[in-house]
């Protein structure tokens, strides 16, 4: 994004902010977009956030071939990972994939149908009633999948250690229960506050902006993933930095 | 009443329109009529702010739309019923959800109100019945007799029509045409239809405005242009062979 395209982003963003017309329709689009952001994700959250626990589990195991060292340490290491960056950031990104692209094809194709033109002409702000919705939903329903995400990873480590006998259960759950740190829980949640931002701000304003057809409706959603994805990894440098 | 004055407008080296004034008066249909790249679109566009002419001003009613502030302009844009060219739906609402749209935001009214006037709006136009209906579901010609429903839902005091006949077979244009003089006429608005179709041209056109290279070249009715000597208006109206037979006749 150059500065031209962030000033533009800026700007987006501000008009997508101001008083909405009803709120009674904007909560309704809320509500819609959390259903579609929120519930429409969790089964692939889900999958991915189990596998990711197991095979970080078999991992860790793998690598800590020491005697000196207790099992116990894959349990912590499995949590504190999941929690500080696992969760938070391949959730981020997977979601940066499946919602982002969805949002930025969604505006886009309203832009080169004049759908978007038509609620300019109603009176209607339509950066408030298209992207507005979007962004609450994601700054609200991104950390509850974050929240979700680190349970099953944790989860998913136990039966991926237990299932192939790299641990034993009561050595895990001594693991996962040793020397918590809850501040790595609000880290984590920060993380996904900015990264639920970014998912749906990012996208929304490469649909916005689109200018042709169909091509270039699919070269902006390509866009808005790859800019989401680095934006996120460069936010979760300077969240990390930032807070431990 | 619309009135613009000396609108110029330009994208980066090209000056797309070159001073157009003009009055647009209601009850009747106006019509804005030209070759691709006259400009007759971004005038269009010009007129209800989805482009910022450099110079001009563009008066509802003694209002002028370019120095008004965002909220006063969004008061006139309540006055505003548009037709698009694609029709402009919003795909994932139904034909009664999409009528619904200005009234849900601007209106007070109870459901029951909202729900008489989309009937009544679907009744003008012809389409009874049809509530449920996702605009996939419609035909071209009753996805545009949608919009117009969806455009005069709100009582409008100016209407807008871009290309109205684009992509329809000859009948189906004939019924959008006589809809949208038929509404100008009942409800005295300020009604402006850009098109290149010239059976609307000579069927509807109560005042007619020809853009030639970003310039008016010519204003008066659709009795008047059949008699016009002016080459350029010539070439662009009875540019088929039919339509120059049908004009030696008459």
């Amino acid at each position: 994004m150059n500065f031209t395209n962030f000033g533009r982003y800026i700007l987006l963003l501000k008009a997508a902010f101001k008083r909405p017309e009803k709120w009674k329709i904007y909560m309704k689009a809320i509500f819609q977009q959390m259903e579609f952001i929120g519930v429409g994700s969790l089964g692939l959250i889900s999958i991915i956030s189990t596998f990711i626990g197991a095979v970080m589990t078999l991992q860790i195991a793998f690598q800590l071939v020491s005697d000196f060292i207790p099992k116990t340490i894959i349990g912590s290491v499995n949590r504190d990972s999941s929690i500080l960056e696992l969760s938070p950031t391949i959730s981020a990104i997977v979601l940066a994939g499946k919602i982002g692209s969805a949002i930025s094809s969604e505006i886009g194709t309203m832009r080169v149908t004049e759908q978007i033109d038509a609620l300019e002409i109603m009176g209607i702000n339509a950066p408030g009633y298209l992207i507005l919705p979007k962004i609450i939903a994601g700054i609200t329903m991104v950390p509850v999948l974050v929240i979700i995400s680190m349970v099953l990873s944790i989860t998913g480590g136990y039966l991926g250690g237990t299932l192939s006998g790299a641990v034993s259960a009561a050595e895990y759950i001594q693991g996962i229960t040793t020397d918590f740190n809850p501040f790595t829980i609000t880290v984590a949640l920060v993380k996904a506050f900015v990264f639920g931002f970014i998912i749906t701000s990012v996208p929304a304003y490469e649909g916005f902006y689109v200018k042709g057809g169909a091509l270039e409706v699919a070269q902006a959603s390509t866009r808005a993933v790859v800019v989401s994805c680095i934006s996120i990894l460069a936010c979760d440098y300077i969240v990390t930095q930032l807070l431990l | 009443m619309i009135e613009i004055k000396d609108i110029h407008k330009s994208f980066g080296e090209n000056e797309v329109l070159k001073g157009i004034s003009g009055k647009f008066e209601p009850g009747i249909t106006n019509l804005i009529i030209g070759g691709s790249g006259s400009g007759k679109t971004t005038l269009l566009k010009c007129m209800i702010g989805l482009h910022h002419p450099e110079q001009g001003s563009v008066a509802y009613d003694g209002r002028d739309f370019t120095q008004l502030n965002t909220e006063e302009r969004i008061e006139i844009r309540k006055e505003i019923g548009m037709l698009f060219q694609g029709s402009a739906l919003f795909d994932s609402m139904t034909v009664e959800e999409n009528i619904m749209f200005p009234l849900n935001m601007f209106t007070e009214q109870s459901r029951s109100e909202k729900l008489d006037r989309v009937n009544f709006c679907l009744e003008r136009v012809n389409l009874e019945g049809k509530n449920k209906l996702f605009p996939a579901e419609l035909s071209g010609g009753m996805k545009k007799r949608v919009g117009i429903a969806r455009a005069i839902a709100m009582n409008p005091k100016y209407l807008f029509c871009d290309e109205p006949n684009s992509g329809l077979d000859p009948k189906t244009s004939i019924v959008i045409d006589e809809l949208i003089k038929e509404i100008t006429e009942e409800y005295n608005t300020t009604t402006i239809v850009v098109t290149h179709d010239m059976n609307s041209v000579m069927g509807i056109g109560d005042y007619i405005m020809f853009l030639h290279q970003g310039k008016k070249f010519w204003e008066g009715s659709n009795k008047e242009i059949a008699k016009t000597d002016i080459e350029e208006l010539n070439d662009f109206v009875f540019a088929s062979r039919f339509m120059k037979a049908a004009k030696d006749k008459f």
